[in-house]
């Protein structure tokens, strides 16, 4: 044999029986050490460590060395031996025969291909014998490579293609593989192809389809938005900042989805088709801006603009309404436009936006992860080699990133070395008591703040007038969603709480309870007061006041985050550097931030119903923000000196823009369109019961119009208006959601008893070595030569 | 879609394209970074597929890699030759992995051979100390490191061999969510 161990030594620390390998470079020699063990242990049964125990056979447990437990059962040998038997000093034999266990040499043969080849390219130094081991392991890997190609030729291309590039190998190597693979597919046609004729316009219309889709994909991938800026962010502050503004571009991109929706199929028509203008309402001042009344209030932006026609460019033989007078007669037998109802378009319009964005929002990946079960983080080795950043480039973070890393690392080892802190009763009672404290104030301060709002808005709507006081409503919930979260942060520092992610958890839910508490209380000001006795306020159109208070506290929103940006980050950094002459800068706070994008996408999502165009207005919005946020970010803030999961918050954060917020924008439009009374001067939906009515009076339409729609509007009334077809689809559902929910929880317990057998496993490989190697021991110890 | 381009034939790029996670234009985009680096050396037409190698010292001049501790190790991962002087090949390779859309087992696998600092396809002790030390900057003490390395291969050495395989540190990285999210280069 070609390399050099020196099995005599026992004592010796086991990585030097590595090092001492032949000449050439460790990796190789040990490559080839351990294919030659493998290959030696299939080739001589018996070899030197079987023969030591074959004499052991047919011993029974009390003649084993160790127990179970791990303690001695012999005294025969004496300290430095019983040091060997630990696992750092296992003798070369051991060591050789755990080199060749299937687990290790199946592991290693998935990786040949790129280390064989770096072996046989090297100059063979050594004598001839090695030259004789690197010929089968050259032809095993054209050996290997054929199994892969003949692998990927078995799939489809698509599948192949995944496959390929998952495989760990060189670029070079993948390209090679591809040619081999998928030689035959490129060259040959169709006809010299053994396709039946009845699948070969299948096959052609899915190849064009995915050839579409790949297209598609790469004209998405390439409209990056703001790529360069987030790498710049990521370089300089890591993931935990990044994952803030790829949130506001996620959210961006929804609101172009309903902006796109909206103005396709609700507002063109609409604007195309003005209703007949309201002359005293044409000065236009600036304020109007703010406040959303006047000028723009008969604008396209809020409900008020449309109207309860229907759009047709003929009319029917025997009507005699006067609106469509001048449009001349249909013609049965001339296509003709279908009439355009806009009430019908404005219902369906924002039911299927909606419908589209809880698609979206639970088959998005994060969402699903969220739900995922995953062990606790707690360990220690994941930690060191996840921990690391490798998007951050700048050189100062990278200086204060491994700064964090050393002080991480050195407080769990003080806690490993201290163990649990024995604290005395009277110091639990403190915290106990601190605890209760901050949270008694946050819950308080959450309260008080909901009842300001509600009184403030009982005080506005007993004032008749609603012009004076626009601003003031806005303006007060924008400067309590601003003020109570630093109370909520100032609470949290008080209490000191060991973890740090257990802090960020508890900042987020007193921060969501506020805004929740708050749009819970304007919703029933709008929806339980404002809707249900429009006229003892004196509004002719509440659907067009609702629209412009959620108009205004988007703005306001808004100003007010300037106004905190400015402050907040810009002055206080300038205050410490002047008067406390400290070079410390503010840290940017991930999750206050995120949940003021969740909370201004709530108010857009309640808003689309009574101002179609109030997505347009959050676009504008998050475009600004996000400059607004960059700057300040890179010339205020410093990179946090605590660690942040990423990849847990992301999920926590799609997780909250699910369920209080779609969720409850939905629920509370879901109930406007079916239980609350549109007004009956203005709006597409006047003269009816409930806006959900005007789907109804659709249909009836379309079945006296046109005889082609006729089916589709019997079709619905069997299937949607039937309670036994909606009982039995929604059975079905339950049915399907019960089986997979028994499936996960199967499969739950199966991870789990896995995980047990791993672990048992393990104890008793290390058990049935242990007494290996005692065995081992032993018998040298008895036997004259060795 | 742009057929002007003749840096590369059609067939290359489809091969590149569908070899790694990047799209025609990201690799035309990545082709034009790897040619900034040392445009004397680097020809405008790769149809004839030169054989074309930059020096390491100019990867390691990247400023995505030029301040990260294991930009050496990265670069002596994703290379042919092992020292750090990569082809356009080996160039592409690295950030097709190091992407955000590598699967999670690709990237376990090269994340185990760039802290694998002595090439024998296990994470022994001298492994993690060195990793350490790059990680901390040489901020802990001997001691310190000795007990976090030992602590390390009690936590996830499933064989009990007193090193890490590559199996022992895909299972780590499963219980860990945010390796991919660290372990992602952007360009």
């Amino acid at each position: 044999m070609a390399y050099s161990v020196n099995i005599s030594q026992t004592d010796s620390d086991s990585e030097s029986d590595f090092e001492d390998m032949g000449g050439s470079k460790p990796g190789q020699g040990t490559f080839r050490f351990i294919r030659e063990s493998a290959a030696s242990t299939q080739r001589c049964p018996e070899s030197l460590q079987m023969d030591d125990f074959r004499g052991c056979t047919g011993a029974n447990r009390e003649d084993l060395p160790f127990t179970a437990s791990g303690h001695m059962r012999d005294e025969t040998l004496d300290t430095g031996q019983r040091k060997s038997l630990q696992r750092h000093h296992w003798s070369a034999a051991t060591l050789k025969v755990l080199s060749s266990m299937p687990s290790r040499t199946a592991g290693i043969n998935a990786v040949i291909p790129k280390y064989a080849r770096d072996s046989s390219q090297q100059p063979q130094t050594s004598s001839h014998d090695s030259s004789h081991h690197s010929k089968p392991i050259q032809e095993e890997t054209s050996a290997e490579e054929k199994q892969l190609v003949s692998n990927l030729r078995g799939l489809s291309v698509s599948e192949a293609m995944r496959k390929l590039r998952a495989t760990p190998l060189s670029l070079a190597d993948k390209m090679r593989v591809r040619r081999l693979a998928f030689r035959d597919v490129d060259e040959s046609s169709f006809i010299s192809r053994n396709i039946p004729c009845y699948r070969r316009l299948g096959v052609y219309i899915s190849r064009t389809w995915s050839h579409c889709l790949f297209i598609c994909l790469s004209v998405l991938t390439s409209l990056q938005l703001w790529h360069s800026p987030m790498k710049i962010l990521s370089g300089r502050f890591g993931t935990g900042v990044l994952s803030y503004f790829l949130f506001l571009r996620t959210l961006l991109l929804f609101n172009l989805f309903l902006f796109t929706i909206n103005g396709l199929f609700l507002v063109f028509p609409q604007a195309v088709n003005p209703p007949p203008h309201d002359p005293h309402s044409n000065n236009f001042t600036g304020l109007e801006l703010l406040t959303g009344t006047g000028y723009l209030s008969q604008s396209v932006m809020f409900y008020g603009f449309y109207t309860n026609t229907t759009l047709t460019t003929c009319r029917a033989a025997n009507s005699n309404a006067t609106n469509t007078a001048d449009l001349p007669i249909c013609d049965p037998h001339q296509p003709h436009m279908v009439p355009y109802s806009i009430p019908a378009a404005y219902l369906f319009t924002i039911a299927i936006a909606f419908f589209i964005i809880c698609i979206i929002l639970v088959m998005s990946k994060s969402f699903g992860r969220s739900f995922q079960v995953l062990k606790s983080n707690r360990d220690l080795a994941g930690n060191i080699f996840c921990i690391w950043d490798f998007k951050v480039s700048k050189n100062t973070s990278v200086r204060l990133q491994s700064e964090k890393i050393s002080t991480q690392l050195k407080e769990l080892m003080s806690e490993l070395t201290s163990g649990e802190d024995a604290k005395s009763y009277t110091l639990r009672l403190c915290r106990l008591m601190v605890h209760v404290l901050a949270w008694v104030t946050c819950l308080i301060s959450i309260v008080l703040s909901a009842m300001a709002v509600h009184y403030l808005s009982e005080a506005c709507i007993t004032q008749s007038p609603f012009k004076d006081t626009e601003l003031v409503l806005p303006a007060v919930v924008s400067a309590i969603n601003l003020l109570l979260p630093g109370l909520f942060n100032l609470c949290t520092w008080v209490e000191n709480y060991d973890s740090p992610s257990v802090c960020v958890y508890v900042s987020i839910f007193r921060n969501l309870m506020l805004k929740v508490s708050i749009i819970g209380v304007l919703c029933f000001r709008w929806l339980g007061r404002i809707a249900v006795e429009p006229v003892n306020h004196g509004l002719q159109c509440w659907e067009n006041c609702v629209g412009q208070e959620l108009y205004r506290l988007l703005l306001m929103d808004f100003v007010f985050t300037v106004l905190y940006t400015f402050l907040g980050e810009f002055l206080w950094r300038l205050f410490f550097k002047q008067v406390l002459k400290r070079n410390r800068k503010p840290v940017f706070d991930i999750a206050r931030n995120v949940l003021e994008l969740i909370y201004g996408q709530t108010l857009t999502w309640l808003g689309v119903l009574f101002a179609p165009l109030l997505p347009a207005v959050q676009i504008l919005k998050l475009f600004a923000l996000f400059y607004m946020k960059k700057s300040s970010v890179l010339l205020n803030c410093q990179a946090s000196r605590q660690p942040w999961r990423a990849s847990q918050m992301t999920t926590l954060f799609v997780f909250l823009l699910f369920f209080p917020s779609y969720l409850g924008a939905a629920v509370s439009v879901i109930y406007t369109i079916w239980t609350i009374k549109p007004s009956t001067e203005c709006g597409p939906f006047r003269n009816l019961t409930t806006m959900f009515h005007s789907g109804k009076l659709w249909v009836q339409q379309l079945e006296s119009s046109n005889t082609l729609l006729f089916w589709l509007s019997k079709a619905y009334d069997f299937l949607v208006e039937n309670p036994l077809f909606l009982f039995l689809v929604n059975g079905f559902f339950l049915i399907v959601i019960y089986v997979h929910s028994q499936v996960v929880d199967g499969q739950r317990r199966i991870v789990s008893q896995l995980q047990k057998q791993i672990e048992n496993e393990g104890k008793d490989k290390k058990f049935l070595i242990t007494n290996l190697q005692a065995l081992y021991e032993r018998s040298s110890l008895v036997s004259p030569n060795r | 879609m742009g057929n002007k381009q003749t840096i590369f034939t059609a067939q290359q790029l489809d091969s590149y394209q569908d070899c790694t996670y990047f799209t025609r234009k990201e690799i035309l985009r990545l082709f034009d970074r790897y040619r900034d680096l040392a445009p004397q050396l680097v020809p405008l037409d790769y149809t004839c597929q030169p054989d074309v190698k930059l020096p390491y010292e100019l990867i390691g001049s990247m400023p995505e890699l030029k301040d990260n501790p294991f930009r050496q190790r990265i670069a002596e991962v994703f290379s042919d030759d092992g020292e750090g002087n990569m082809t356009l090949d080996d160039f592409l390779d690295m950030f097709s992995v190091m992407s955000e859309m590598a699967p999670r087992d690709l990237k376990a696998y090269y994340a185990f051979k760039i802290y694998d600092f002595n090439n024998d396809d296990f994470l022994c002790k001298s492994d993690l100390e060195k990793t350490l030390n790059k990680l901390t900057r040489n901020e802990l003490t001997e001691d310190e490191v000795r007990m976090v390395c030992e602590k390390v291969i009690d936590e996830s050495d499933l064989d009990n061999d007193g090193r890490l395989s590559l199996e022992d540190f895909q299972t780590m990285i499963v219980r860990a969510p945010d390796f991919l999210s660290t372990f992602h280069i952007r360009i």
